[in-house]
């Protein structure tokens, strides 16, 4: 065999690979679109269309009918997303900078101890802070969905990321800021978090993700029906009747869209963040 | 400068020191330390809802190790969708880089499809698996009618739901070390591999001498990561298969949860969280031990 004709028979192996998983992958996202927009009837259809017929978008305005509290739920879960997100970025972002670039006694001291949270698995403290949140009137409520998520171990992480972040900025930048005046406070806001867009974009897209994917603190803590979030929420397109399938795809696909949206805008961005932000 | 203000200005900016690290201390402190010194104490009670706790020394550990068939379970069970996911996860995803790390057409579009379930909810991409495996309605056994096969009832079948849970996760997280891999991969200098080929090293001898030794740092890294991740795995059992059928895909935080919220259970949970507590402990010190001695050439 030639060397030529051996290069296009690997290359031909190696996208035949590539498709393989890649069809795998869309799998689910093919199954949930399709039966998003197939009619109640069809959905056990044997044997089954590549595509649905008819297409049925009235499903997407029947999950707001079938579940009249989709929409409070969506906003639930954006909210929380967004409140952990700015939140996570803000105290990361501060306490990365001040382990990075202000000197004060212990330093180090404290950066490592507020290391050794990250292996504190937070199933493990669930049990007290439970008990702690039931005790404060605060079980069935969002504040445990909120506060906890961005001071604990998911903070902790944004400050291990960040600082890794600062501490690439050359000290002349912040030491001349210092000289003309700048107090710490102004060096950070005006000349850190501009250069710090890449790691926060990375920060934020897997802080929104790890809050809107929440599953077991809203099991845990939320009993009231307008406070779910969205993964809870799902389990109401299931009665004694069965699933509603065709509108669990909907509300399915409606839950992942934003999200991928960004990411597809983005990705560039954002992949290329995590390989230079200290992921690695 | 004069000396007195430098000092100003440095106790000053102590100042700005502890404020700024402030919220997060308070946090690890409130929600992470107390918590685990906590959960430690109840490990030794019968708290629980339901009667007034008391004191019963190391009782619930007794029972965790010679009374309790179903945390033995829990606890192999856990570890089989380690077992499974670990080789799974990271050998498809160091391939995927591999093939991805040519410059051939069409990578970006195959690296967005690969990382788009990265993105996606854990919860909708269970639930999604879940019709798709399902008995009668679920697409791969109406693939596998149209082929003239009867299929198996995936979720319902002792043998074959573990491996389904694993494959379905393994398809959720492996683009991650995928973009970790090629990140690491694109590190390597080109050098290396011109000077091999001049020697005439097989590919598989660059592989193995150069590539690897290379990315040793993102493959132990990402291994650390992958094992604690998924001895912490809960959506995709309570989402898919609720722990069952019957108990056999129970893990150890689908327990934790079963014990403490359904059961109410909490001194007796929270020593099974201590296990969790120790195997995730026992894998950052190894971690932390190990990096140096195996790892080349770390940063």
């Amino acid at each position: 065999m030639s060397n030529k004709s051996g290069k296009a028979i690997s290359a031909v192996v190696r996208y035949l690979l590539l498709i393989a998983v890649s069809a795998v992958i869309l799998v689910p996202f093919y199954w949930m679109i399709t039966t998003s927009l197939k009619d109640q009837t069809k959905v056990f259809e044997f044997p089954m269309r590549i595509l649905p017929s008819p297409v049925v978008w009235g499903n997407y305005a029947e999950v707001f009918e079938a579940q009249p509290d989709f929409l409070l739920h969506y906003w639930n879960s954006f909210y929380i997303a967004v409140v952990v997100t700015v939140g996570t970025c803000l105290f990361a972002a501060i306490a990365g900078f001040a382990f990075a670039k202000i000197k004060f006694p212990l330093r180090s001291v404290w950066f490592l101890v507020l290391l050794s949270g990250m292996m504190i698995p937070a199933e493990v403290t669930t049990i007290p802070n439970f008990i702690w949140f039931s005790k404060l009137q605060l079980a069935d409520t969002h504040f445990p969905l909120i506060v906890p998520p961005m001071l604990g171990a998911g903070g902790i992480f944004g400050v291990f990321l960040l600082r890794q972040f600062f501490i690439t900025v050359p000290n002349e930048l912040d030491e001349a800021a210092e000289i003309d005046g700048c107090s710490p406070w102004t060096t950070f806001w005006r000349i850190m978090v501009p250069l710090a867009a890449p790691a926060f974009a990375t920060l934020s897209i897997f802080t929104f993700l790890n809050s809107w994917e929440d599953f077991l603190d809203p099991m845990i803590y939320i009993s009231s029906s307008d406070l779910f979030t969205l993964p809870i929420a799902m389990k109401l397109f299931t009665d004694t009747a069965g699933t509603a399938w065709h509108l669990l795809m909907a509300a399915s696909v409606m839950a992942t869209l934003p999200l991928l949206l960004v990411f597809f805008f983005a990705q560039r961005k954002f992949i290329d963040g995590i390989a230079t932000t200290g992921l690695k | 400068m004069s000396n007195a203000t430098t000092s100003k200005l440095r106790r000053r900016n102590a100042w700005y020191g502890y404020l700024f690290i402030s919220p997060m201390m308070l946090g690890f402190f409130l929600f992470l330390a107390a918590p685990i010194v906590y959960a430690f104490g109840l490990s030794f009670t019968d708290y629980s809802l339901l009667h007034p706790s008391s004191f019963v020394g190391g009782d619930n550990y007794a029972r965790l190790v010679s009374e309790d068939a179903q945390f033995w379970r829990t606890l192999g069970n856990t570890l089989y969708f380690s077992a499974g996911l670990i080789p799974l996860n990271l050998g498809l995803a160091l391939a995927l880089a591999l093939l991805l790390n040519q410059k051939l057409p069409g990578t970006g579009f195959f690296r967005t499809v690969i990382f788009t379930p990265v993105v996606t909810s854990i919860v909708v991409w269970a639930i999604v698996w879940k019709y798709v495996f399902a008995t009668d309605a679920g697409l791969l056994n109406q693939i596998l009618a149209s082929l003239g096969i009867e299929g198996p009832a995936w979720l319902y079948d002792t043998a074959l739901v573990m491996p389904v849970v694993i494959v379905v996760s393994v398809l959720k997280k492996v683009g991650m070390n995928m973009v970790i891999f090629l990140a690491a991969l694109q590190d390597v200098p080109k050098m290396y591999y011109e000077a091999a080929t001049i020697d005439g090293a097989s590919r598989w001898r660059q592989f193995r001498s150069i590539t690897l030794p290379m990315i040793t740092p993102s493959l132990f890294l990402t291994l650390v990561i992958t094992l604690i991740g998924s001895l912490k795995v809960f959506s995709q059992i309570a989402v898919m298969t609720d722990g069952g059928p019957g108990t056999s895909t129970y893990v150890l935080v689908y327990y934790i949860y079963q014990l403490a919220y359904k059961v109410f259970d909490f001194g007796y949970a929270s020593a099974v969280a201590f296990v969790l507590f120790f195997l995730v402990l026992l894998l950052t010190v190894v971690q932390w031990n190990l990096r140096t001695r195996w790892v080349h050439h770390e940063q």
